[in-house]
């Protein structure tokens, strides 16, 4: 009997009923599927499998690409895979390391810079040791958009990868409330950001409308079709990267920061009076700070540029006319020593000249000088034993 | 050939199979194919140029039919209202542009129905003095022959197809300065080339049967095998055109399953190692050993489930509309030698190759009073019929080296084989014969994929690095 139902039966032609039974029964499959994909949301679980770390190496920078395919590299929303992809995902903290992550924006990323050529690449390149024997080493957290809740955002993730230090780089344009929710990196992970405002009790809406909260319909396998894609596109990008090294697309050419200034002097809705502690992200920074807990946050005022062109007594840059950028460090001066934050104002630490294309992005020399502040800063932190929060401006 | 397309393709061959009947099916077959080659054309930056390349071809098949045609006709009248129907949808094709809503098949707003009309009539007149000034159907045969291989030649040089770029520019009273050999994308001319040859050549030796032009101009635009090919062989397709065809269940499952398989190889496999396969930008990236490997053997894989890809869709949507269209490609990866990859590797590219340049060009030399020796005769037919196959792909060095390449292995191999026949070994042991093979396959398929360096990188300098990298040096 058994080897009668073994027996192949014989090839029957496809009729019209065979072909209408494969179309219906294909169908309910796939609204099936559908309907547990969107109920699931395994979008963050799948981020978590990763051919980096294994097969590739991973990446020494966050994912971000506004030219993927010159790139190797493209820009996600879903944080499990982006750090999956990190480095820091696939390095095990040895007992000697002492772990260092810094955050900030894409002067920390290290925008028009090889993954040689940033904060990061070279405070590794200096082989510092603490004190205590540790051999410093350095993680690239930075993210190319400005927003402190973008940042916070990504410390929180961070903070599983057992941190010795953060170091936090930040620049007053992170700090206004418009800032907040600006980048699409906040509005696709509205969950994580609500968590954050409600925990920390910020002063962003949570109700916002540039969250970008997905319909039942765009959380199934067609509405994140486009997701789906990139996670499949950015393990494929893997292979470039452990081919290349190259990890963004660097244009030869670009336009040097603006030198001549309108006589403009105003910064979003804020006044010399209104500039306060409580009119921009300040708790945003506090929230992060917090977050940390235990492990020291030390807080940089990043380096910009200072133009000397027309109306330059009335601005520094393009981003920020001098009297507010002037609060803004009296008041970041002052927070830190009232909270005991670990502080250091590097705003005029860079030559005008070593800036490439815009008042935060330098050069790689300007960024090697940086990151020997840091990383003596970091060493003489170390050294106190992180008791010291008396870290003054340069 | 997008996804739109495809769909579009697929549904509409669905459909005609179902509605239209035997003797619609020409009908539909002809202004189907018309509206596709101009709904495929991509944009050009000439002004209309995306419609004059596709009426263009319409010409030339016409033209090609009225040259190659006997000289009885017995179907005078259908010829003439396919003629009329083939000119009412050009004409169709140019009135989108008045219609807004409708505008516009073409990537462009095509030109103004005067022109268009205009061309139609010069085309007409055109036929009509080839007809009155070559009664001799042979000089106006070759003459035919070699203008098609000069607008070739014209399209795939890059400084001739840049100096066509500005005449035309200069034409549409636009900068010439912005002139460059990419704005003649003039899309299936290769394939229709081929077509055209093959029939030019098939009418001087008299092997050509007698075709309408409604046939005549359905097989050469043949819209599921416009793009891509394979290139059918005129004999045959009108066998298929000629047959009863009704659309059953078997041809529905049969050609429904080789678009999926296409569509999976090509938008699912090709373009996804389009992400990391080698190219002219990562060749220069990339200097580990291994890596340059991975992306070679990406870019081997690449190229063989894209261009398969697209002949399964061909053959898919073929069988839908009635059609057995021949197999291009037949596992060439998995072949023990050169020869074999060849005759599995863009089959019917090589055949056409094969039936009008290399055994021609052997029996020259083989009947020649001076006879050359045997393996010369052989090396001289292999390589220059692999340079000439080369030279279609572009008019370049690297082209010209990776068809000499090819032909070199040809050669080896068939010295190789000839020796190994000549020994007349005892039959080896399954297990020896296994490895025999296994060593066959790794060697072909490694010889093919370093001759796709010089095939894809655009300079003798780049790929002889890319070949340093991969050898270690």
């Amino acid at each position: 009997m058994a080897q009668e139902n073994l027996t192949p039966k014989p090839d029957k032609p496809a009729n019209g009923r065979f072909i209408r039974n494969v179309i219906v029964k294909a169908f309910l499959l796939f609204v099936l599927l559908n309907a547990l994909f969107a109920a699931a949301n395994p979008l963050p679980l799948l981020g978590r499998i990763s051919a980096y770390n294994l097969v590739f190496p991973g990446r020494v920078r966050l994912p971000y690409s506004e030219n993927p395919t010159q790139a190797y590299s493209l820009s996600l929303f879903n944080l499990e895979a982006m750090f999956a992809s990190h480095e820091l995902a696939g390095n095990a903290k040895a007992e000697d390391e002492f772990r260092v992550l810094l955050i900030g924006d894409s002067s920390t990323w290290g925008f028009l810079a090889t993954p040689q050529e940033t904060l990061t690449a070279y405070i590794n390149d200096a082989d510092l040791v603490t004190e205590s024997g540790k051999y410093v080493r350095a993680y690239n957290l930075g993210y190319p958009t400005i927003s402190l809740t973008k940042d916070l955002l990504i410390l929180d993730h961070a903070m599983q990868y057992q941190p010795d230090i953060i170091v936090w780089l930040v620049t007053l344009e992170s700090f206004p409330f418009e800032k907040q929710l600006f980048t699409p990196l906040v509005q696709n992970n509205p969950e994580r950001i609500r968590s954050l405002i409600n925990e920390y009790d910020l002063n962003i809406n949570p109700d916002s409308d540039a969250f970008v909260d997905a319909s039942f319909w765009e959380r199934t396998i067609i509405g994140q079709r486009r997701a789906l894609a990139d996670l499949l596109r950015f393990q494929l990008y893997g292979l470039m990267w452990a081919a290349t090294g190259v990890d963004q697309y660097i244009s030869t050419s670009y336009d040097p920061p603006q030198i001549d200034f309108e006589a403009d002097e105003s910064y979003y809705e804020l006044t010399p009076e209104t500039l306060s502690q409580s009119s921009i992200a300040v708790d945003v920074l506090a929230a992060g700070i917090t977050r940390a807990g235990e492990v020291p946050v030390l807080v940089i005022n990043e380096p910009i540029f200072i133009s000397d062109g027309v109306n330059s007594h009335l601005r520094y840059n393009f981003f920020y006319p001098r009297w507010a950028f002037d609060a803004y460090r009296q008041l970041m001066e002052n927070q830190a020593l009232a909270n005991g934050w670990f502080y250091r104002d590097y705003w005029n630490l860079i030559p005008a000249d070593e800036f490439t294309n815009s008042a935060i992005h330098m050069t790689p020399s300007a960024t090697a000088i940086l990151a020997s502040e840091i990383g003596k800063t970091i060493q003489e932190l170390a050294e106190s034993g992180f008791q010291s929060s008396t870290l003054g401006s340069e | 050939m997008t996804l739109t397309h495809l769909l579009v393709f697929s549904a509409t061959a669905l459909l005609a199979g179902v509605l239209v009947k035997e003797r619609g099916r020409g009908w539909m077959l002809l202004v189907g194919s018309l509206l596709a080659i101009y709904w495929m054309q991509p944009a050009s930056p000439i002004r209309n140029l995306d419609f004059w390349l596709p009426s263009a071809t319409v010409a030339v098949a016409v033209i090609g039919w009225a040259a190659t045609r006997s000289g009885e006709d017995e179907r005078s009248r259908e010829n003439l209202i396919s003629g009329i129907v083939i000119a009412l949808v050009v004409i169709a094709v140019g009135l989108t542009r008045y219609l807004e809503p409708l505008c516009c098949l073409t990537p462009t707003r095509p030109p103004q129905a005067t022109q268009i009309i205009i061309a139609i009539i010069f085309t007409g007149v055109l036929i009509a003095l080839i007809a009155w000034f070559f009664p001799k159907r042979g000089i106006l045969l070759n003459l035919l022959f070699f203008s098609i291989i000069a607008i070739f030649l014209v399209l795939k040089t890059e400084g001739l197809a840049q100096a066509a770029s500005a005449w035309l520019r200069t034409q549409t009273r636009q900068s010439t300065n912005l002139a460059s050999g990419l704005d003649i994308g003039w899309l299936g001319f290769s394939y229709v080339a081929f077509r055209l040859l093959h029939t030019l050549r098939d009418r001087l030796t008299g092997r050509l049967p007698d075709v309408s032009l409604q046939e005549f101009v359905i097989y050469v635009i043949f819209f599921p095998a416009f793009t891509a090919g394979p290139i059918d062989r005129l004999q045959r397709f009108i066998k298929d055109l000629r047959k009863s065809f009704n659309l059953g269940s078997p041809e529905m499952v049969s050609g429904a399953r080789r678009i999926l398989v296409g569509v999976f190889k090509k938008f699912v496999l090709a373009d996804s190692l389009a992400l990391v396969a080698l190219n002219q930008t990562n060749a220069s990236q990339t200097s580990s050993t291994f890596w340059m490997w991975v992306l070679l053997y990406a870019y081997t894989f690449r190229i063989y489930f894209d261009f398969s890809g697209y002949t399964d869709i061909a053959i898919g949507i073929g069988q839908l509309l009635g059609f057995q269209l021949p197999e291009n490609f037949t596992q060439p990866y998995l072949k023990t030698n050169l020869t074999a990859f060849w005759n599995s590797w863009h089959i019917t590219l090589a055949k056409w190759f094969r039936a009008y340049f290399f055994n021609p060009l052997t029996r020259f030399l083989r009947s020649r009073q001076n006879k050359l020796p045997l393996p010369i005769i052989i090396l001289i037919s292999q390589i220059s019929t692999m340079v000439l196959l080369g030279l279609w792909h572009g008019v370049t060095w690297n082209f010209v080296i990776w068809g000499a390449w090819h032909g070199f292995g040809l050669f080896i191999h068939n010295r190789w084989a000839e020796f190994a026949a000549s020994r007349n070994s005892a039959p080896q042991s399954p297990g020896i014969q296994k490895l025999y093979n296994w060593s066959g396959i790794f060697l072909t398929f490694n010889f093919v994929a370093l001759g796709w360096v010089w095939f894809f990188l655009p300079t003798p300098s780049l790929a002889w690095r890319t070949l340093q990298t991969l050898a270690g040096i």
